[in-house]
C-alpha cells in the first residue's frame, strides 16, 4: 500500500544522513519513537521530535537505552510502527530487548549511527566495529537483519526497506549507519507519498476463539494480533509453544528457536542485498560496506588504473550475509579484500565464504576517520600478486 | 432401547474469576502459601467489579515470582524482560492511549533492576496501574537479598542478616510523582481489591504495594515460620493509616507495617501534558495519536 502522506516531505533537500534516515521512518508510517540521546545519532530523534507532532506521531526521550528499545517492542505491539536510534554504547545496552523483540517476533528498527569503541571510545568519530553485535550481540540464538547506508539518500531509501523488512519477517531490522554517513549532507530526494510503497502492520483475521499467536500454518511467521483487539494473548520472552505459553524441553526449544534462525536462513538468498561493479573480469574483488564502500571505490580505480583487474562488491544488506555469492566469486578470484573501520569482522564471513578457494584480506582501520583509499589500493595490487 | 438411565452429570461450578484467568495454565508454579495468588484473586475481582472492558486491558510483567502473573491472566498479556516491565508498558499506553495497562511484578524487579524506570515513570506521570508485590526478598531465584530486605533480616546473600538500608517503597513513589500511592497486605483481601478498583479507575502513575509472604524463602531464613505465621503477623501488626506522610511508612525487621491510602490527587498525566502543550503551541497544526494508535494498517 502507499503511505500516509502526513509523514512524507516530498521535495529535493541538502539533508545530513541523521536527517534523512529520519524522514526515511517517518516516510516510512514510523509513528513511535523512543529514545535516549547519544552522539552520534541524536540528530535522527531531533528531527523527528520536531515533526512528529504534526502527523500523530509520538516521540518520548526515555531514562536511558534500556528503557528506549523496552518502549519500542512494547509500542510495536499496539500495531504502531517504532522505532528506536543510538550508537555503540546505547546499542550494547539495547542487546537484551532485541533478544526480546527477537522472540516475541515483533517488527521494529534499531538504528546504530557506529562510531569507535570500545566502550565509551570515539564519541564523535566514525566506526565500523559493531558489525558482528549486530548478529547475535544478545544472548541466544537468533537471526537477524541488519543493512549498512553509504549515504544521506541512501539513509532515506533504505529506512522503508528496514520497516519493510521488519514488518515481513517480525523481527528487529538492525540499520547499522556510522558517523561518517550520519553526519555527511548530501542531496537527498524525497518522492511524492503516492510512490513510497510501505508493508503495512497485517492483522490476523482469525477470531479471536481460534488464534493461536505463535502458530504458522505452514508458513515461516505467525500472524499477528495487537494489544486490545479482544484476542487475549500471551508473548513472553521465555522458550514457547505456538499458544505463546511457557515451555521448558528441548523439543520446544527446538521448535521455537529454529524457526526464529530459519526464518532468516530459509530467505537469506531473497533478503541478501548488494552491488557489484567490475568483478566481472576482477582478480581481485573488494568487499565494503557503508562510508567504506565509498572510499573503496577510489581505491579499486587506482588498482585499476595501475594494471590489476579490481572488482566492487558493496553490502547493502550485511546480514543476512550473502554466501552464495562471495562462494561464486571465490571460484573464480585470486583474492578479497575487506576494507572496514574495525580490525577484522567481515573479513572472517568473507573468509568462511571464500572457503581458501580465494583468500580473504583484511584492510583493517581502528576508527576515527576513514582508510586512505592509497592504502586500500596498495592491498589490492599485494593481493593481486 | 435402553431403560437404563445416564448417570447424571455433577456440576462443577466455575470459580468467580475464572473468565479471568487462563485455565489451561493452572496449576500456577507459586509455592503453597505464597501470597501472589490472592494479590491475583484481588486484582481480578477488581476487574470484575469494575465492570472495565477486558479486551481493552494489557498486563505487562518482569521476571520473577510476581513476574508470572501476566502469564495467568486471561487478557492481552506481556511477560518482559528483568526489570523491563514499566517501560515496556510505557510503549503499550503511548502506542495505543486508549488501554487500560497494568504492571504486575515484584519488588526485586521493579525496584531493584528496574528502579530507574519506576521513578521516570512516575516523575512523567506515565498512565499506569503499577502493582508491586514486595515479598522482601528474590523468590524466583532462591532468597537473595532485594532493595527491600528489612535491616537485619536474613537472605541468602546476606546469611549474616541484611546490613543494606532498603527502600520505603510508598515514600520512593510518592517522592517521585505517584499521584495514587497505597500500600496493603495480602490478609487485607477486601481494602486490596477496593484499592485495585479505585486505582483501575484513576489516571497517572499509580502505586500499590502489597506485602506478601514468601514462606519458603524469606519466613525460612528467618526462621518466621509458615504463611499462615506470616499472616498472623500481618494481622497482629498491621496498622491502617490513610493520608499517612510516606516518609513515616518505612518498614523494618518484624516491625509494624503501615497500610492505606497515603496518596489520591489526579494531576495532568504524561499525554495530557503533551496534549495540552503541543495544542497551546501548534494550534490547529498538532494532530494527536489516535486512541486506537498510530498505525497504518490495512
Amino acid at each position: 500500500m502507499k503511505t500516509d502522506s502526513k509523514g512524507v516531505l516530498e521535495g529535493v533537500h541538502f539533508l545530513d544522513g541523521d536527517f534523512a534516515c529520519g524522514e526515511g521512518a517517518m516516510a516510512a508510517g514510523c509513528r513511535f519513537v523512543a529514545g535516549y540521546p547519544i552522539t552520534p545519532s541524536t540528530e535522527v530523534v531531533e528531527r523527528i521530535s520536531r515533526r512528529f507532532p504534526m502527523m500523530g506521531g509520538t516521540f518520548i526521550q526515555m531514562e536511558d537505552e534500556l528503557a528506549s528499545m523496552a518502549a519500542v517492542v512494547g509500542a510495536s505491539w499496539t500495531g504502531t510502527k517504532s522505532m528506536t536510534v543510538t550508537s555503540g554504547p546505547g546499542f550494547s545496552l539495547m542487546m537484551e530487548n532485541i533478544g526480546l523483540a527477537a522472540m516475541m517476533e515483533t517488527p521494529c528498527v534499531v538504528v546504530n549511527v557506529q562510531r569507535g569503541g570500545p566502550p565509551t571510545g570515539l564519541p564523535t568519530m566514525v566506526g565500523q566495529a559493531d558489525m558482528m553485535q549486530a548478529r547475535w550481540g544478545s544472548h541466544g540464538d537468533y537471526e537477524l537483519i541488519a543493512m549498512c547506508p553509504q549515504s544521506p539518500q541512501e539513509s532515506f531509501d533504505l529506512m522503508i526497506d528496514a520497516f519493510n523488512l521488519s514488518e515481513e519477517y517480525r523481527l528487529p531490522v538492525l540499520f547499522m549507519m556510522d558517523e561518517c554517513v550520519g553526519h555527511m549532507t548530501e542531496k537527498v530526494v524525497i518522492p511524492p507519498a503516492e510512490e513510497i510503497e510501505i508493508r503495512p502492520r497485517v492483522l490476523t483475521k482469525t477470531p479471536p476463539g481460534e488464534f493461536l499467536p505463535y502458530r504458522v500454518n505452514g508458513t515461516s511467521i505467525p500472524e499477528f494480533a495487537r494489544a486490545g483487539d479482544g484476542y487475549r494473548f500471551h508473548s513472553t520472552g521465555l522458550t514457547h509453544d505456538e499458544r505463546g505459553y511457557p515451555v521448558m524441553s528441548e523439543e520446544v526449544q527446538e521448535q521455537c528457536v529454529r524457526r526464529l534462525v530459519d526464518k532468516i536462513r530459509n530467505n537469506a538468498e531473497r533478503i541478501v542485498r548488494f552491488e557489484e561493479d567490475g568483478v566481472d573480469d576482477a582478480e581481485v574483488v573488494v568487499v565494503a560496506y557503508g562510508i567504506t564502500a565509498r572510499v573503496a571505490r577510489e581505491a579499486v580505480d587506482l588498482a585499476r588504473a595501475k594494471g590489476v583487474k579490481a572488482g566492487m562488491m558493496r553490502l547493502v544488506i550485511v546480514w543476512p550475509f550473502p554466501e552464495k555469492r562471495i562462494q561464486a566469486l571465490a571460484k573464480k578470484i585470486k583474492a578479497f579484500v575487506v576494507p572496514e573501520v574495525n580490525y577484522g569482522q567481515i573479513v572472517f564471513e568473507v573468509e568462511r565464504c571464500a572457503y581458501a578457494q580465494a583468500k580473504a584480506i583484511p584492510c583493517p582501520h581502528g576508527g576515527g576517520g576513514v582508510h586512505d583509499p592509497e592504502k586500500i589500493c596498495k592491498t589490492i595490487l599485494e593481493a593481486a600478486k | 432401547m435402553s431403560m437404563v438411565a445416564e448417570k447424571p452429570q455433577l456440576l462443577e461450578p466455575e470459580h468467580p474469576i475464572a473468565p479471568y484467568l487462563r485455565m489451561d495454565r493452572i496449576p500456577h508454579i507459586w509455592c503453597p502459601t505464597c501470597g501472589i495468588g490472592t494479590v491475583v484473586k484481588c486484582y481480578a475481582t477488581a476487574l470484575a467489579d469494575t465492570g472495565i472492558d477486558c479486551d481493552k486491558v494489557s498486563i505487562v510483567s518482569g521476571i520473577g515470582c510476581t513476574g508470572r502473573v501476566a502469564g495467568y491472566m486471561k487478557l492481552d498479556a506481556f511477560h518482559t524482560t528483568h526489570g523491563r516491565a514499566i517501560p515496556f508498558a510505557t510503549g503499550i499506553k503511548l502506542g495505543r492511549p486508549e488501554l487500560l495497562v497494568t504492571v504486575f511484578s515484584g519488588d526485586g524487579d521493579l525496584s531493584g533492576i528496574g528502579g530507574n524506570h519506576f521513578i521516570h515513570a512516575a516523575r512523567r506521570n506515565i498512565d499506569l496501574l503499577v502493582i508491586l508485590v514486595n515479598n522482601f526478598i528474590y523468590g524466583m531465584t532462591g532468597g537473595q537479598n532485594a532493595p527491600t530486605t528489612p535491616l537485619t533480616a536474613k537472605s541468602s546473600t546476606m546469611p549474616y542478616g541484611n546490613f543494606e538500608r532498603p527502600f520505603n517503597l510508598p515514600h520512593l513513589a510518592a517522592s517521585s510523582g505517584a499521584g495514587y500511592v497505597a500500600r496493603w497486605t495480602c490478609l487485607h483481601i477486601r481494602r486490596l481489591k477496593n484499592a485495585f478498583a479505585e486505582a483501575i479507575q484513576r489516571k497517572g502513575f499509580r502505586f500499590i504495594e502489597v506485602i506478601a509472604p514468601c514462606s519458603t524463602l524469606y519466613a525460612r531464613h528467618n526462621k518466621l515460620g509458615t504463611g499462615l505465621n506470616l499472616m498472623q503477623f500481618y494481622h497482629d501488626n498491621a496498622e491502617i493509616r490513610h493520608g499517612e506522610d510516606t516518609r513515616n511508612v518505612a518498614i523494618g525487621f518484624q516491625e509494624k507495617i503501615i497500610c492505606g491510602k497515603f496518596r489520591d490527587e489526579e494531576t495532568p498525566t504524561f499525554r495530557e501534558m503533551m496534549d495540552s502543550h503541543y495544542r497551546t503551541i501548534l494550534g490547529d497544526k498538532y494532530l494527536p495519536m489516535p486512541p486506537e494508535g498510530g498505525m497504518i494498517h490495512e
